[in-house]
């Protein structure tokens, strides 16, 4: 083996750092979306919308039984074709990898992101539902007032969890050859040869932004455990 | 519809063939890397609660380094770096494996690493729901540490934990697709083939995809049979605080 040599990564972590803020853009952006989406699509089958719910159902349990990768194949296929459709263009619309790969996240993580919230919603004792009914509030102003900042609240170390998993998983962009942190690494290494040295670094960057969340995932969970434990 | 299936393909065998050996690759990771990390998973998530302080704190590291570093990049550890760090003679024996196992190796040692971590997790939080009077009633009885959590301990937290291990299942099925990044040709890569080869984008990835949504739905049925049979009667009233915290998890891992 050659002495290990990290000049070149050094010289070179300005690419890494454009990167990494793709790979914590997609991160935000199927966390703000995904959440959006989650909430609405729990929401959808805890009132037991007719048709919607099923719907949602079926949404959900096909998101989580494919694997990531297989879906992003997918959705590089089927998203300029379902844009050239809504704006009547006729032909698929090319809209590029990040803006596809910014849909597919948003997606996809909904279908997670709802799972945890469908549950929580399910942990809210039935009292503050009727409560919130007699106050005379309407349905919406009950979920938004009332339920859910008790279920993020109870649910925010699960959330942050899936979030975490989240920013992992934007390195699957990889296969799709954007630039993302991996994907800078690889193109980075297949120009200086220099495999070692660079996926190192790229574990290391990783490991180090995974465990400072994880550790706030503990502190939230002891934080909202108080309000579980009563 | 899936007529191009019945086609040949550049090697001379139907594009049907294809999938099926992929699927073979898939089921064979998916399988060996499930039972490799459940071993691993146990003892790490075993030494996560024992008193012995330099091995709590090893498992505590493996934990923390196999589920925060993505699945990608410890794929392209094993396959790309691990060749380079050991002696050179090791190092070209690994790189020169004929082609499925050179690739097959790495993808099996990353996926069980990996998913052990996260196993670890469930069974260290299997054992901490138990009531405390479990582990004191086998110390009164003069157990050993070993086979308190031989005989005891685990038996129960594992029956425990069933529900929230289908999730693992289903994470090491899913997570075989990312081996194809280091030249696997399993289920995703060879529908990806297909599609390459004949531009029916659609047949191809649709065939994949109601293949893993019966992988997913036996693996599904069969843990919540496993679930069924193997439950502690009188479990399913969470009871203890450590037993309401993992009623919580497990609905949170449960799958629609």
């Amino acid at each position: 083996m050659n002495a290990l040599d990290f000049s070149v990564i050094v010289d070179n972590l300005p690419y890494l750092w454009k990167g990494l803020q793709f790979s914590l853009l997609l991160t935000v952006v199927g966390f703000s979306v995904g959440i959006v989406l989650g909430t609405g699509l729990a929401i959808v089958q805890h009132l037991e919308v007719p048709i919607a719910a099923k719907l949602a159902r079926l949404y959900v349990a096909l998101m989580r039984s494919v694997p990531l990768i297989l879906v992003l194949f997918w959705f590089f296929l089927l998203v300029p074709i379902a844009i050239g459709a809504i704006t009547n263009a006729g032909r698929p619309v090319p809209i590029g990898g990040n803006w596809t790969a910014f849909i597919t996240f948003s997606l996809f993580e909904s279908a997670y992101y709802s799972e945890i919230i469908r549950v929580g919603l399910r942990s809210v004792s039935k009292g503050q539902y009727e409560a919130a009914q007699a106050l005379s509030l309407s349905t919406f102003q009950v979920y938004r007032l009332v339920v859910l900042p008790q279920v993020f609240w109870i649910a925010s170390p699960i959330i942050l969890n899936q979030t975490i998993i989240l920013f992992q998983d934007t390195s699957l962009v990889y296969v799709l050859s954007l630039t993302d942190l991996v994907g800078a690494a690889s193109k980075l290494a297949q120009l200086n040869g220099r495999l070692v040295e660079t996926y190192l670094t790229v574990a290391v960057i990783y490991l180090g932004i995974c465990s400072a969340a994880a550790q706030l995932v503990a502190i939230l969970r002891r934080r909202s455990q108080v309000l579980v434990s009563r | 519809m899936f007529s191009v299936l019945l086609e040949r393909g550049s090697d001379g065998q139907t594009y049907l063939w294809w999938l099926l050996s992929g699927l073979g690759w898939t089921l064979a990771l998916a399988f060996f890397g499930w039972w490799i990390s459940f071993l691993i998973g146990i003892v790490v998530g075993t030494l996560r609660t024992v008193r012995n302080r330099p091995l709590a704190v090893f498992a505590r590291l493996y934990v923390e380094v196999f589920r925060n570093i993505p699945v990608l990049v410890q794929m392209f550890l094993w396959y790309f770096v691990l060749p380079e760090l050991l002696p050179v003679e090791i190092g070209t024996w690994i790189k020169q494996l004929a082609p499925p196992w050179g690739s097959f190796v790495p993808a099996l040692v990353c996926l069980s690493f990996y998913t052990a971590a996260r196993i670890a997790e469930q069974v260290r939080a299997g054992l901490e729901a138990l009531p405390r009077g479990q582990a004191e009633a086998a110390a009164a009885l003069g157990l050993s540490a070993g086979r308190t959590y031989r005989l005891v301990l685990l038996p129960q937290a594992l029956r425990l934990i069933i529900p929230s291990l289908t999730s693992e299942v289903m994470g090491i099925y899913k997570n075989t697709s990312v081996a194809l990044t280091i030249g696997l040709l399993e289920l995703t890569a060879e529908a990806r083939s297909i599609s390459e080869e004949t531009f029916k984008t659609f047949q191809a990835f649709g065939v994949a995809t109601i293949i893993y949504l019966i992988l997913a739905l036996l693996a599904y049925q069969l843990m919540s049979w496993l679930d069924r049979a193997l439950r502690i009667p009188g479990t399913t009233a969470p009871q203890t605080k450590g037993m309401r915290r993992l009623a919580w998890l497990r609905q949170e891992r449960a799958s629609p």
